[in-house]
């Protein structure tokens, strides 16, 4: 039987690996391909990053990393892949074809984009008949309104786009997606769990799989999201801040009756 | 060992670097190879791949490698692992976004996995159990069913199954995920995206061949 999945996110900016609360507080936390080489030790199921810096320039003055010269964002793929052999997803900024073919070409197997689909959901199809759907992931941010009401936000958070959340899901699946990272932007960095009426709307609405993402602050978070509907529970700050992070979540999903990889 | 050169099919069809890298990392360095002329000097063939069938075929027929492929391997019996789509190319038929002929080197069509339960979703990705049928090759020394990663929507069915199928896993239907026909191996899931598990695998592919090299 397939398992559910466990997916560490690294949010890179700038270079260096950060954790985010809101979508707006950006706290420097370490060097990204040193935390790569933990999560490969301990076996951990797949891996995304997503690249969240504003500008192109990165910032690797930090002596602790013991990385020298990645002048690119795109380059800690190489890096990462040659010690790495677990499913890597590499997402922020990409705009064109060309674009996911070089990820795709230096060690990532999936591609994530987010404001560019939007865009130009054209992109999704073209991007899906060169690559195939299964490499194609299509994130989607939701913010919530005082009311309550979902809307899709892009550019980092920053901007509306008018779209319902299940709508966006089907259309991304009819254009050709693979999978959705579905993430809540009032839940990011809170540690209050899952949006779970959200992750059961988009989940109900398609077909493809979901993973879950925002707001995960207790392992028992992640089995609230499967049960919601995901196929795959994600988060970034709680593999910062506890020990033996992959272990932990496992073992309350698998304490849940949910079947993991162990 | 210095008679084990591997060479990794360049057909513009997918993440190439990750199957190397995954064979340097078991000691045994592998090339990516560009012109078919090249191939004779090689004593393993693998060929990866994630993409359509149409495209994956069409790429093998303009850069010139079906006849080298099959002369190194089905006459020449060199050691091969398809992976992935790598696999799904052996067939007679794909039916993804239209007929293709495939390679045709195991009778079978490959078609795409369906099924009405609202659990089961399409592609097919993460890790699911690979039930061992063979232990002779890739799978030697490891238990019974291990998970594997995969990431597909397509699978294949093999014509003639009990000869050639060596590992199976369900997800909404039962396929093959994995076969073994004398020197021809493949693998639907990914051992190079499989950590230490696939790894072994690869491994397996190189030492259980290293006898029939031609």
């Amino acid at each position: 039987m397939l398992k559910k999945r466990l997916i560490p996110i690294l949010l890179l900016k700038n270079g260096l690996l950060v954790r985010s609360e809101l979508f707006k507080i950006h706290q420097i936390i370490g060097n990204p391909i040193y935390e790569v080489k933990r999560f490969n030790e301990w076996n951990v199921d797949e891996l995304i990053y997503l690249d969240i810096s504003k500008n192109d320039e990165y910032d690797l003055r930090r002596d602790d990393h013991k990385v020298q010269g990645l002048t690119d964002s795109v380059s800690i793929l190489d890096e990462v892949s040659r010690t790495c052999f677990m499913p890597l997803t590499w997402g922020g900024k990409i705009c064109t074809v060309e674009q996911m073919q070089q990820v795709i070409s230096r060690g990532a197997d999936k591609i994530t984009i987010n404001t560019s689909a939007v865009e130009n959901p054209k992109l999704i199809t073209q991007a899906a008949n060169l690559l195939g759907s299964q490499a194609i992931v299509v994130s989607i941010d939701v913010f919530r309104d005082e009311s309550g009401e979902m809307e899709v936000y892009i550019n980092g958070g920053s901007q509306p786009t008018g779209l319902k959340p299940e709508n966006w899901a089907k259309e991304v699946q009819e254009r050709g997606a693979g999978e959705i990272l579905l993430n809540s932007i009032n839940r990011d960095g809170t540690g209050m769990g899952y949006d779970l009426e959200l992750i059961n709307i988009v989940a109900s609405n398609t077909k493809i799989p979901i993973i879950a993402c925002g707001g995960v602050g207790r392992y028992e978070h992640y089995a609230e999201g499967i049960k919601a509907g995901a196929s795959a529970v994600a988060a970034a700050n709680i593999w910062h801040f506890k020990e033996l992070s992959d272990r932990g979540g496992k073992r309350a999903l698998s304490k849940a009756g949910i079947e993991v990889r162990v | 060992m210095n008679h084990i050169k591997i060479a990794i099919i360049d057909y513009e069809m997918g993440n190439l670097r990750s199957v190397a890298n995954a064979f340097d990392a078991i000691g045994y360095g592998a090339s990516i190879v560009q012109n078919p002329n090249d191939l004779s000097q090689f004593s393993h063939i693998v060929l990866p791949g994630v993409g359509a069938f149409g495209d994956g075929m069409k790429n093998l027929r303009s850069s010139g490698w079906i006849d080298v492929l099959e002369r190194e391997i089905i006459e020449k019996r060199k050691p091969f692992l398809g992976i992935c789509l790598g696999m799904q190319l052996l067939a007679t038929m794909g039916t993804e976004h239209g007929l293709y002929e495939g390679l045709n080197w195991i009778s079978g069509t490959v078609k795409k996995i369906e099924s009405n339960d609202p659990q089961i979703r399409v592609p097919h990705v993460g890790w699911n159990d690979v039930l061992f049928l063979k232990k002779s090759g890739l799978y030697k020394d490891l238990e019974n069913s291990q998970a594997f990663y995969f990431v597909h929507s397509y699978v294949f069915d093999v014509k003639d199954k009990s000869s050639v199928v060596s590992g199976l896993t369900s997800h909404g239907i039962e396929f093959i995920s994995s076969i073994e026909k004398d020197n021809i191996y493949a693998t639907q899931f990914h051992p190079e995206k499989s950590q230490k598990i696939g790894l072994k695998v690869l491994e397996n592919f190189i030492k259980s061949t290293v006898k029939t090299n031609a």
